[in-house]
């Protein structure tokens, strides 16, 4: 069985946006004036029932993104500019209190990426539960301990061990606990900061299997940031690529993998390894993102491209259309001239043979 | 330091964990004459690591692999079983031949949001160990560190606090920790897991460069098997506390023989969103280390089981190729062999 990414797509381009950015700011203040300018006119939406994939180089703002959604970024950060919306409502200057009592965990819960710590170390895991159900939900403490029996079910935990403390378990299991309680408020958008990195390929493979199909049962939308592009290929239907805290990309998953079209996006995919060809090089993407004190009036991409020119640097990039889809969008000057200028990276080599089609 | 002895060398290494947590559970085990139970975490694993080797040790989440490193390095007793540092019982170590050897041997822990301390600013978090062992430093080798693991500009670093790096960016102070000493010996636990691919280029490039220039020794446990190849030279294969394949990486990824490890590798997520990838057959229930099957303990997901698998399987070398082994019934001959592993 096998859930292929863009299979939903005709049945999404009916449906609304769930969650909208429109040329959102993030910036962080840090001891002396210095400020990190993190995210910068991030611009994309996720439309409902889809799942949405976000990769970039670590430190691009990822986690800043998901961390704005849902009023939870660190006391020296703050949105600066432009507006979040979710299912039509701006959100980005509610207050703590509306964050608590409208989005958190019963409309938008997170996974984060410090998930194995978000753990309270002190309490037994069924414990945890009956404290999410006594603030959010009428459930009995039986009834929520029920319900945690379920989810652990669903994660592959033995149910044996609801009430171990979150110390007895390994890494891989703490953060299979915390997937369990983020579906506790069956919510409709959840957001997974890098969910499945401390476990096997095989409970990835499982887990993802089961999220999948949460999709249709449970009608939920889903922010995936992951490192791993090949895990957003398989289980998202459209995606975003950063650099540097912009945006350089972002569209349907297989458009973004036949016409990748921003610099970044195109050597990301070069670079990636794949397991069926374990002789190919593991390549290094050179340079580094430019140290961003403030907010960036060029593209970030600029020092490492190999295509950038003089104008490159006089501007952020405005989005533009790859091949007149409005729907796949690259924010590079030169992107409608990438199939010529990055022809030698777009072919995808001829490959020998795949070493999986032995092991079967 | 001769050659001819591993490193660092574990034999037999069992470690078990009493799960009773509370006095309560211990009285009331006394009283109902139940036996604590117990987590078999690690259970039985030999293993050598040889001087500028490096060896992947790979595994289902929670089969022992932290719990084997952190034995390695000492942290915990082992419950059974053995720990050499060249040769050396460490059982037998005093107070100054352990701080010799902590200062040889470096871990770089698995999760680094647990393993940094809060109040440390980056800056003195990768002093720290100089500090510890009393070796002079100046702020230009712990930039040096920094940049070597692509924390460039260090400067924009030093003076942060954990809290305020990214998840990436925290695993790769943890790892300039833990190679600021330039240790002989590194334990890594899964030190590149949040790392974009690039990024962990970068850092796989420094690890083999530490190892091929000078000398350096490594356990590396990760479960990203499209990267351990560029690193690994060997690696060994965990399910349930016990070493079960162990073989050179390009074999081990080429040819796998035991069936957990055949299922590992399908289940690598694919890098095109054409490709259909089949998942692998392997259903059911992960391991439970408490409730452990008498037998091959991967016999309830294996899609091979044969009868004789309640039984346990040796770890029997391949008949063409004496550099690896596995732990499974379909590979050896029944008739001429003794099926119970000793202990
Ligand atoms: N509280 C903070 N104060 C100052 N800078 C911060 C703070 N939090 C994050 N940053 C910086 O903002 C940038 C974006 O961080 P973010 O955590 O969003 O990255 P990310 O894309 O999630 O990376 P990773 O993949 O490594 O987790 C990084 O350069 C980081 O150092
Ligand atoms: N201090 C402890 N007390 C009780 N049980 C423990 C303790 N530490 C680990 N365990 C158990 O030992 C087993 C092995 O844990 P370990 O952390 O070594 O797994 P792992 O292979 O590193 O997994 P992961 O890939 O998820 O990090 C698990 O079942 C875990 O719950
Ligand atoms: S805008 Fe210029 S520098 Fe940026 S990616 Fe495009 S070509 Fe390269
Ligand atoms: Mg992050
Ligand atoms: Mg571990």
């Amino acid at each position: 069985m096998k859930v292929r990414a863009g299979m939903m797509r005709w049945w999404c381009k009916m449906s609304d946006p769930i969650l909208e950015f429109n040329n959102v700011d993030i910036e962080y203040q840090t001891r002396g004036d210095n400020a990190v300018h993190a995210v910068n006119d991030a611009t994309f939406t996720i439309d409902e029932h889809d799942y949405f994939g976000l990769v970039g180089e670590s430190g691009c703002g990822k986690s800043t993104i998901a961390d704005a959604i849902v009023g939870g970024l660190d006391d020296n950060g703050e949105i600066s500019s432009g507006t979040i919306r979710y299912k039509g409502t701006e959100i980005q200057n509610y207050s703590e209190s509306q964050f608590n009592k409208e989005i958190r965990w019963k409309e938008i819960s997170v996974i984060p990426q410090s998930s194995m710590n978000s753990l309270d170390p002190v309490m037994k895991l069924s414990q945890q539960a009956v404290e999410i159900a006594k603030y959010h939900t009428d459930l009995s403490k039986a009834e929520a301990i029920d319900r945690l029996r379920e989810l652990f079910d669903v994660v592959g935990l033995s149910e044996s061990r609801i009430h171990d403390y979150p110390h007895q378990f390994s890494g891989g299991m703490q953060q299979r606990a915390i997937i369990a309680f983020s579906l506790f408020l069956q919510p409709s958008l959840i957001i997974a900061d890098e969910p499945t990195t401390a476990l096997d390929v095989i409970m990835q493979d499982q887990i993802l299997d089961h999220i999948n199909s949460l999709k249709e049962e449970w009608e939920i939308s889903m922010l995936m940031i992951t490192h791993d592009i090949s895990v957003v290929f398989e289980n998202c239907d459209t995606m975003a690529v950063m650099h540097g805290g912009q945006i350089a990309e972002a569209g349907n998953v297989v458009d973004l993998f036949d016409r990748p079209r921003h610099p970044y996006a195109i050597l990301l995919q070069n670079a990636f390894p794949d397991v069926r060809y374990p002789d190919r090089e593991l390549a290094v993407i050179e340079g580094h993102p430019p140290q961003l004190r403030e907010k960036p009036d060029f593209c970030t991409f600029a020092d490492r491209c190999p295509w950038s020119i003089a104008e490159c640097y006089e501007g952020a990039p405005d989005p533009q259309s790859v091949e007149g889809d409005e729907d796949h969008q690259a924010w590079c000057i030169r992107a409608n001239e990438m199939d010529e200028l990055a022809a030698d990276h777009l072919t995808k080599p001829a490959e020998g043979r795949s070493i999986l089609e032995d092991i079967q | 330091m001769s050659s001819d002895v591993p490193v660092l060398e574990l034999r037999g290494l069992e470690k078990y964990f009493n799960t009773s947590s509370g006095l309560l559970d211990t009285v009331k085990n006394r009283i109902t004459r139940k036996s604590p139970t117990f987590v078999q975490a690690v259970d039985g694993v030999n293993m050598q690591l040889w001087e500028n080797q490096v060896q992947g040790v790979i595994g289902e989440s929670g089969c022992g692999k932290t719990t084997l490193l952190r034995t390695l390095i000492g942290l915990y007793k082992p419950t059974n079983g053995q720990l050499l540092f060249h040769g050396d019982p460490v059982s037998e170590f005093t107070k100054e031949e352990w701080k010799e050897f902590r200062r040889h041997v470096q871990i770089v822990f698995q999760d680094p949001f647990n393993s940094l301390d809060p109040k440390f600013s980056v800056r003195r978090t990768v002093a720290e160990p100089l500090e510890i062992h009393g070796i002079a430093y100046d702020i230009g080798q712990i930039k040096e560190m920094l940049e070597s693991v692509g924390l460039t500009p260090a400067e924009k670093y030093l003076g942060r606090f954990p809290n305020q790096l990214s998840g990436g960016e925290k695993q790769r102070v943890a790892i300039a920790r833990g190679l600021i000493t330039k240790p002989d010996v590194i334990l890594a636990d899964e030190p590149a897991s949040m790392l974009d691919v690039s990024t962990q280029a970068e850092i796989l490039n420094l690890l083999n460069k530490l190892t091929d220039e000078f000398g350096v020794s490594m356990v590396y446990i990760s479960h990203d098997l499209s990267t351990v190849s560029y690193i690994c030279d060997k690696i060994n294969v965990m399910y349930l506390g016990r070493v079960v394949e162990e073989a050179p990486t390009k074999q081990l990824l080429t040819e796998p023989k035991h069936p957990y490890t055949q299922a590992l590798i399908q289940s690598i997520p694919i890098p095109d969103p054409h490709y259909e990838r089949e998942r692998a057959a392997v259903g059911g229930e992960p391991g439970d280390p408490i409730n452990m099957p008498a037998g091959c303990r991967f016999k309830n997901r294996c899609p091979e089981r044969m009868d004789v698998c309640d039984q346990t399987p040796m770890d029997v070398a391949l008949s063409d190729d004496t550099n690896r082994t596995v732990a499974c019934h379909l590979y050896y001959d029944h008739s001429t062999e003794k099926t119970e592993q000793a202990q």
